[in-house]
């Protein structure tokens, strides 16, 4: 218990000891507010479907802490890179606990980094219309995040280098962002694009926060849980074996 | 302390380790040298319990460390080549996180810790993020570290590699004070053969995975009819100078290098 949560304690340091990392993930989800939330937003409102704002926030949130979940579990190369995985990995505790210190740390990070998301949409004036629903919210994220974490540990452990990274980025994490539904309603798509958005865990994270923050449904909360619970589990025991199966 | 009987390990068709055997006593320093790739590390690796061997049989303070991994573990401190610590933490931060590892009382892991800090001189940079240390003082993090779990054996992996002698010296001091204090078991690597024959009460020669001689300094002198270990081990291994491949871990340690150790 004490090695998951020092672990844990490990991932938090790290996160509140880069202040310069902290403020540069606010980057990208500006830009998706302001670009395309004041951007599409005239547009978007022309078509009948309301404020862009309102229903772009919840998917900014989701993106941010798919990629900072992600990243901390591919972060696992760093360690590897310059020696601190090691130490971890020669101690006498079962890898699955500092697997599990691990994700939890990078999972935690990743929800605050929503939450500070949340805040920015705020700013940029994203109102939410229920209350209610605050520890579903919450719920949702982590499971998002657990999701994306244990998912970047299992990719993480199979990297010799992080020269695949850039393939990483455009082959997986991005298409994860751009077939979601973050950025555009589930409804009325090609017949191709339906099938993949409803096959990538990230819709349902992006829907789950929607109906949680501004009562917009396309799957229902609790296809959204199910799912999301069901892939944690999966990607969990996965990255979990994944991660006992590195060689140094 | 440990026995190794014809240990042999494969990489493919690479034969990295060819039927090895030899004793360490408890309390003993012994030094395992060779040149650049001829299978140091490798056996480090497995007498430390993250390569298995091919075949061949390892007892570390009587158990082995294919089946009693996690108590194997906690019996050796271990100093790799390259640094294993966390650059972002400091450097009490990082002994902590090694006693909670190794399951050490928070009461003994404060004691042992302010102890071994000080002994190494690095009481004062205690709250620094080892970011911010030179090589010298990682290593000698490191190797406080190590002893942080009042290991039977400390493994230390070419410890002085990139220091300078002021630190090398003194690294030694400290290895050999708490070798007789503690009555830890040494087994190390190292190219310097002016180390190990100062520091070393025995030692094995290994050369294209096989041992080639063992004993003690004076011992090894003799048999080979030179003066010193240098020429005792030229005299032993040959003058050809070792190519190895750099891998991609190779060429990411430089990188990391090069970007300066951020962690």
């Amino acid at each position: 218990m004490n090695v998951i949560y020092i672990l844990w304690l490990r991932s938090l340091k790290h996160w509140v000891r880069s202040p310069a990392q902290i403020v540069a993930s606010f980057g990208q989800p500006l830009l998706y507010l302001v670009g395309l939330g004041y951007g599409l937003g005239p547009t978007f409102a022309k078509a009948g479907n309301g404020s862009y704002l309102q229903f772009l926030a919840p998917g900014v949130i989701g993106v941010t802490v798919l990629f900072s979940g992600a990243f901390s579990g591919i972060g696992l190369i760093w360690d590897r890179q310059f020696g601190f995985l090691k130490e971890t990995l020669v101690a006498p505790v079962p890898r699955l606990w500092v697997m599990i210190g691990r994700t939890l740390g990078g999972a935690t990070v990743a929800m605050i980094q929503g939450l500070l998301v949340f805040i920015l949409c705020l700013v940029f004036g994203f109102r939410p219309t229920t209350l209610l629903a605050v520890p579903l919210f919450f719920l949702t994220m982590a499971l998002i995040a657990i999701v994306c974490c244990a998912f970047g540990t299992a990719i993480g452990a199979r990297m010799q280098s992080m020269q695949a990274f850039p393939l990483i980025m455009n082959f997986v994490m991005m298409p994860l962002f751009f077939l979601s539904g973050a950025l555009y309603p589930l409804q009325g798509l090609p017949k191709a694009l339906q099938v993949i958005t409803s096959v990538n865990p990230l819709s349902y994270g992006v829907d789950g926060l929607r109906a949680t923050l501004i009562g917009q449904s396309h799957f229902g909360i609790p296809w959204d849980l199910g799912v999301l619970g069901a892939v944690a589990a999966v990607l969990l025991v996965f990255g979990a074996w994944s991660f006992s199966k590195i060689e140094l | 302390m440990i026995q190794v009987q014809n240990l042999v390990r494969k990489f493919g068709d690479f034969q990295a380790v060819k039927d090895i055997s030899f004793d360490v006593k408890p309390g003993e320093l012994f030094a395992f040298l060779g040149p650049n790739g001829a299978g140091k590390t490798t056996t480090i690796k497995m007498l430390t319990t993250l390569l298995h061997p091919t075949s061949g049989s390892i007892l570390i303070d009587g158990l082995d460390p294919a089946k009693h991994q996690h108590e194997v573990r906690s019996r050796f401190g271990i100093v790799f080549q390259d640094s294993s610590v966390d650059g972002e933490l400091t450097a009490w931060e990082n002994m902590d996180l090694h006693g909670v590892l190794y399951h050490v009382p928070r009461k003994v892991r404060r004691e042992r810790t302010e102890q071994l800090l000080k002994l190494f001189e690095l009481w004062e940079k205690k709250d620094q993020r080892m970011k911010t240390f030179s090589g010298g003082m990682r290593r000698r993090l490191e190797i406080a570290r190590g002893f942080l779990h009042t290991p039977k054996i400390l493994f230390l992996d070419e410890p002085t590699l990139g220091l300078d002698p002021q630190s090398r010296n003194q690294l030694w001091t400290h290895v050999k004070a708490l070798n007789e204090s503690e009555k830890v078991t040494v087994f190390l690597t190292t190219h310097y053969m002016d180390e190990a024959e100062r520091v070393a009460q025995r030692i094995a020669v290994i050369d294209h995975g096989a041992i080639v001689a063992q004993g003690s300094p004076a011992e090894l002198k003799q048999q080979t009819q030179t003066d010193t270990l240098e020429a005792a081990f030229l005299k032993l291994t040959g003058s050809a100078i070792r190519d190895e491949s750099a891998n991609s871990m190779d060429q990411m340690r430089q990188m990391a290098r090069m970007w300066g150790n951020r962690r």
